[in-house]
């Protein structure tokens, strides 16, 4: 849907992988959001959603997944496993990603469950995640290449960076990627992963436009242009957080 | 030595305008087997009502019908759906001996303190709502949710009720003790195309269950029309059981499937005791619990406080209330009460509040539901986390005209304390809980 009096910008296809099975925490509102904000900076959005069992669209722009429960991973993994090499293909490409939780551990090289049984995953970020009987659950701040970033976490699995591996912030409040050494999420390339919903894009719009300015670069060959958006209110979301939180 | 302790505890937590969790953490510290004990021979029976959505509504639903056909019915009045708010408001029934001296107790728990209760008092009864994404930084996945209810079942000695069109809940059949009964309550096959008013279809995934055709014990909800409807129950030639046609005092296809819960219970206790005629009576006189559409005359025009805790409610509760557009305000905490994650709502489509906008977004994540609305394109007049300030500018600007507040859980609390104040009203709210 283009809009009528002004000419589009270019067309973004945005692929939401598996919303039924890993959105379970509001983590649609990451796609809704982006859809918009291409909207209003004068580009049109195309959003198709990726189920099981259909072929991984190789002209994807932007690729968004979210956290699920165990018997939602457990439906995805077979896709995952036949889509291996686009999604491999396409990040190595720099189409830009963003992987929220269950999503995010899939991402990574494996999967230790509590039992000591390793889960390979898709090696796409160099990080392994160790299962765990307690869960990190609460409201988190980061410090990240696009300012202060909240969200909220809800995971079990502990996830350790690689050697060498960038991750996607630090914590100033909450546990972060395993509650230990202050990390949260990773980035290599332009494929982001990371533990926070909240939806995290809605409040966090400089880390928005970024994923955008990815996208567009990368699909149209062409220098992003913004459009002017009025985004008091997800400041005034963040800030009140940020302050809450991180003083 | 309990039940004294206890009671002088509830008396002194009155004093102080307390709430009504606490003299009963008292007495469970003093008297670990007071549970047993209080409630130990029962003729009738004990009673659960669990599920995500509609344990409140559908508790004082299925009190009423039984308190209609002469059932003296202990309860938790309080809605404080947890073990402590249960043992609380049974002090002030107790009887020296430490017993309850009713024919039964009908109580709603949710879903981790239901098995906690079962762990010292075995239910005669259990009745099992549904399953949906609901507080799950305290719950943590929808799926253990569905455990705790199956293992419910498994302990539960007499009969279970289960919700046929919610694949979480009619699968616990396989999980029924032998001997135990089952009745299954849920829509007429003619309505089935509006099951997604009442439940999020996107985390039920194919099922190879399949609950049996719908017997003489099985009630469903067949509506006439907006306000009108029947219960029927299987296909009994006569239908001489069938409750209705009636109308309840709240609006809504949830309330009717709740009501519909209700029924198929309460003649599954009632056996041949049950009368439909006074089903209906009960149903129609029966009033909305607080914040569950309950009306509120605020200088003479109608103020509705709606309880929102999960997507599926505030779905229900949007497409209950959409048909009739009034001046809005929401107002969201994120309090441990609340649910401290506020993702959820992203899950909810507020499409429906796009014509008349939204007049002010409320609460410690005021800013976050008002950046909401503006993903779905509806206009927010106005933001002020203040409760007291956003409620005393609603009521003062859109004075001469009727009004809905959506609201989370402790901004609920708040808010209906300041209507209290405001408007004089005793005992407003007495029966509030998430
Ligand atoms: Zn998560």
């Amino acid at each position: 849907m283009s809009s009528s009096n002004t000419k589009s910008k270019g067309q973004i296809k945005v692929v939401h992988i598996y919303p039924r099975e890993m959105s379970i925490y509001g983590d649609l509102g990451n796609t809704r959001c982006l859809a918009s904000r291409l909207r209003w900076h004068g580009y049109e959005p195309l959003v198709h959603q990726h189920h099981p069992g259909n072929d991984f669209p190789t002209d994807a722009h932007l690729v968004l997944g979210g956290g699920g429960q165990d018997s939602g991973q457990a439906r995805v993994e077979d896709d995952l496993a036949h889509n291996a090499d686009v999604l491999r293909a396409l990040a190595a490409g720099g189409t830009p990603m963003l992987m929220i939780c269950g999503m995010y551990q899939l991402f990574g090289n494996a999967f230790i469950t509590v039992e000591g049984e390793r889960l390979p995953g898709m090696g796409i970020l160099d990080v392994t995640t160790q299962g765990n009987a307690k869960r990190m659950v609460g409201p988190v701040v980061l410090q990240t290449a696009y300012g202060d970033v909240i969200g909220y976490e809800n995971h079990s699995g502990s996830t350790q960076l690689a050697p060498g591996q960038q991750p996607f912030g630090t914590v100033k409040s909450g546990m972060g990627n395993n509650g230990t050494d202050k990390t949260e999420g990773a980035v290599t390339g332009n494929v982001f992963g990371s533990y926070l919903h909240g939806p995290v894009l809605p409040a966090n719009p400089s880390f928005a436009d970024a994923l955008i300015k990815l996208a567009v670069e990368h699909a149209l060959g062409e220098p992003f242009v913004s459009g002017r958006i009025d985004d008091e209110i997800a400041d005034q979301a963040r800030t009140r957080q940020v302050r809450r939180l991180a003083g | 030595m309990a039940v004294a302790a206890g009671k002088a505890a509830r008396v002194a937590s009155r004093l102080r305008g307390g709430g009504s969790a606490l003299p009963g953490l008292v007495a469970e510290r003093v008297d670990p087997a007071f549970l047993t004990h209080a409630l130990a021979d029962l003729p009738h029976g004990i009673v659960v009502v669990t599920g995500t959505n509609g344990k409140t509504t559908t508790t004082k639903m299925l009190v009423a019908i039984l308190r209609q056909h002469g059932r003296k019915v202990f309860t938790n009045p309080t809605g404080s759906n947890f073990t402590r708010g249960v043992i609380s408001s049974m002090l002030g029934e107790l009887k020296l001996s430490g017993r309850l001296e009713t024919d039964m107790a009908v109580l709603e728990l949710d879903e981790a303190h239901a098995l906690k209760f079962a762990a010292a008092v075995k239910p005669t009864h259990s009745l099992l709502l549904n399953v949906a994404r609901d507080q799950l930084d305290r719950f943590a996945e929808i799926d253990q949710t569905a455990k705790l209810l199956a293992q419910l079942a498994e302990q539960t000695t007499t009969g279970v009720v289960l919700n046929v069109n919610d694949s979480f809940v009619s699968r616990i059949a396989g999980h029924v003790p032998a001997g135990v009964k089952v009745a299954y309550f849920g829509v007429d096959p003619s309505i089935a195309d509006r099951l997604p008013e009442l439940q999020e279809a996107d985390v039920r995934f194919e099922d190879d269950f399949a609950p049996p055709a719908a017997t003489a014990t099985d009630g469903l909800l067949k509506p006439k029309d907006d306000r009108t409807f029947e219960v029927r129950f299987g296909d009994a030639a006569d239908g001489a059981d069938n409750v209705g046609p009636l109308e309840l005092k709240q609006r809504g296809l949830a309330a009717m499937i709740n009501a519909t819960a209700a029924a198929t219970t309460a003649k599954l206790l009632l056996g041949n005791d049950f009368r439909a005629d006074r089903a209906v009576t009960a149903l129609e006189t029966v009033t909305p619990p607080f914040g569950r559409g309950e009306v509120i005359d605020a200088d003479g025009q109608p103020l509705e406080l709606v309880l929102v805790k999960n997507p599926a409610g505030f779905t229900v509760a949007l497409g209950t209330y959409g048909s009739t557009p009034v001046t809005t305000m929401v107002a969201i905490n994120d309090n441990y009460a609340d649910g401290r994650d506020v993702s959820w709502l992203y899950d909810v489509s507020f499409e429906s509040l796009r014509d008349k906008g939204v007049a002010l977004t409320s609460g410690v994540r005021a800013y976050d539901m008002a950046l909401r609305l503006k993903y779905d394109d509806v206009a927010v007049a106005e933001v002020q986390p203040d409760l007291d300030l956003a409620l005393k500018r609603f009521l003062t600007a859109y004075k001469d005209e009727p009004k809905r507040i959506f609201c989370t859980y402790t901004a609920m609390m708040t808010l209906r304390r300041d209507l209290a104040a405001r408007y004089g009203l005793a005992n407003f709210g007495e029966d509030a809980q998430p």
